[in-house]
């Protein structure tokens, strides 16, 4: 059975499967959380180098992965947006860039907490810092731009153009903090985990699909949200069950 | 109409930008003014020791240059927009970028210029030698050229909004980071006895990259911005 994907790509059909969505997406999440941090911290053996400390990389690790990876996925979907008009995509982009800067915030703050006793500072210009606190600027710039145009349309596009060029620029900001570092400073302590322990591998894969999970599971919920608020004048929304009740 | 050649175009729009600048002269002095400004405080803010000022003069410089470019961003395109000038020139039968990349243009001449030729005059409140002078204004001269095109996206994003200016500068800054760094970069190389040429190259990179592809980019978010 072919399934019409164009169906699902009006808001009004959409909202009812992301609502049979959620579920298999959050349940899943807490479960692979529960999983993988029981593993993180009671299976995984303690680091030689650095001790219990490096137990926060089971959250730190998925956080700045996820919080890279979003920003790409909200961008391609901000410019599905723009290039074929579809309402959804752009609600998708905006449904997700929140969760996208609450990673990378959980990334620079866990980071901080385990440069404080590997490095002794909570914070060094090491170049894979720097560019994820750009990246946080980028995520803010994108939600203030959206939320100071008060037309929905004209903030996704516009929202969606900032969001494209700053995917262009990422690769570009990343190069230049890298070469600044190095011109600066000699290298910091790095962590090559060249020889990581089996258990220390399934635990960071675990709560990197909890992750995973978790952000699919929250932009579903939000995106359901901003439909709600956008199509409230709509006869299908005055008919829903949870509106009327 | 249509015989209008792209250079001819260019012409125009640079001379009236100029011309419109040029009556109001306060706004260009203004900008100038609070880049020696904040160039001036940093002194004052972190003690005179002239081997800390050396040190810090390229990043100073560049970082007020940053500001101080942001400051004029929305002006750029708010009086065509709020005059209704604006309208027309999307109306007109050229080429929308052409447009756009001859205001950027102008406005480098009112905004970006002049910050260039200031600042071997701050340079050497610095202590700056001559050979960083003259590396920092070549790094400015590629740079803010870069600064004024970037902007422009950002001040066609922006346009007629509530609290623009700020919001400007949260989404131009972010990008301009590596144009600060490898500016910087290359008065830090001449100073410590190394070949500039790789930071100004990748600064002429970047710039190519932008006249390429920013007017392009602007015409489609002020698209966006009057529709």
């Amino acid at each position: 059975m072919a399934i019409n994907w164009f169906k699902y790509s009006a808001p009004s059909t959409f909202y009812g499967l992301a609502g049979k969505m959620i579920p298999w997406f959050a349940i899943p999440s807490v479960v692979l959380f529960a999983v993988g941090l029981y593993i993180g911290f009671f299976v995984a053996p303690v680091d030689a180098v650095q001790g219990e400390a490096y137990r926060i990389i089971f959250i730190h690790v998925p956080a700045s992965i996820l919080s890279m990876f979003l920003y790409l996925v909200m961008a391609g979907y901000a410019a599905l947006g723009l290039i074929f008009n579809t309402r959804l995509s752009s609600m998708m982009a905006t449904a997700l860039a929140p969760t996208g800067a609450m990673f990378a915030f959980i990334s620079l703050w866990t980071g901080a907490l385990w440069g404080k006793p590997m490095w002794g500072a909570w914070w060094v210009w090491d170049a894979r810092l720097t560019s994820e606190l750009i990246l946080l600027f980028l995520y803010f710039g994108f939600i203030a731009l959206h939320a100071s145009i008060d037309d929905p349309r004209r903030a996704d596009r516009a929202a969606a153009l900032l969001a494209i060029v700053g995917s262009v620029n990422v690769p570009i900001i990343y190069f230049s903090v890298k070469w600044w570092n190095t011109l600066h400073q000699g290298s910091t302590i790095k962590f090559t985990g060249t020889s990581m322990h089996v258990a220390m591998q399934e635990a960071m894969f675990i709560t990197l699909l909890a992750c995973w999970f978790y952000a699919v599971a929250m932009a579903l919920i939000r995106v359901r949200s901003i439909i709600l608020e956008r199509e409230r004048n709509n006869l299908w929304v005055s008919e829903l069950k949870e509106v009327n009740s | 109409m249509n015989q209008l050649s792209i250079f001819k175009l260019l012409n125009l729009v640079i001379r009236r930008d100029l011309l419109l600048a040029m009556r109001r002269r306060a706004d260009v002095l203004t900008i100038l003014v609070f880049f020696v400004l904040v160039v001036s405080l940093f002194p004052l803010g972190v003690g005179p020791e002239m081997d800390m000022l050396r040190k810090m003069a390229a990043g100073v410089l560049w970082v007020a240059a940053l500001l101080a470019s942001m400051l004029s961003l929305g002006r750029l395109f708010s009086a065509d927009y709020l005059d209704g000038t604006l309208e027309q020139m999307m109306l007109a039968p050229q080429s929308l970028s052409v447009l756009v990349l001859g205001k950027m243009i102008a406005h480098w001449f009112v905004s970006g210029l002049p910050l260039v030729l200031m600042a071997p005059v701050l340079g050497l409140q610095f202590d700056m030698s001559v050979p960083a002078l003259l590396v920092l204004m070549l790094s400015l001269l590629l740079g803010t050229p870069i600064l004024s095109m970037l902007g422009a996206i950002g001040a066609a994003l922006t346009l007629g909004l509530r609290g623009g200016g700020v919001l400007l500068s949260l989404l131009v800054l972010p990008l301009c980071i590596p144009v600060l760094i490898f500016g910087s970069g290359a008065v830090e190389a001449v100073t410590s006895g190394l070949s500039v040429v790789s930071n100004l190259s990748l600064i002429g990179a970047l710039f190519v990259l932008c006249l390429v592809f920013t007017p392009w980019v602007t015409a489609q978010a002020l698209r966006i911005s009057m529709e």
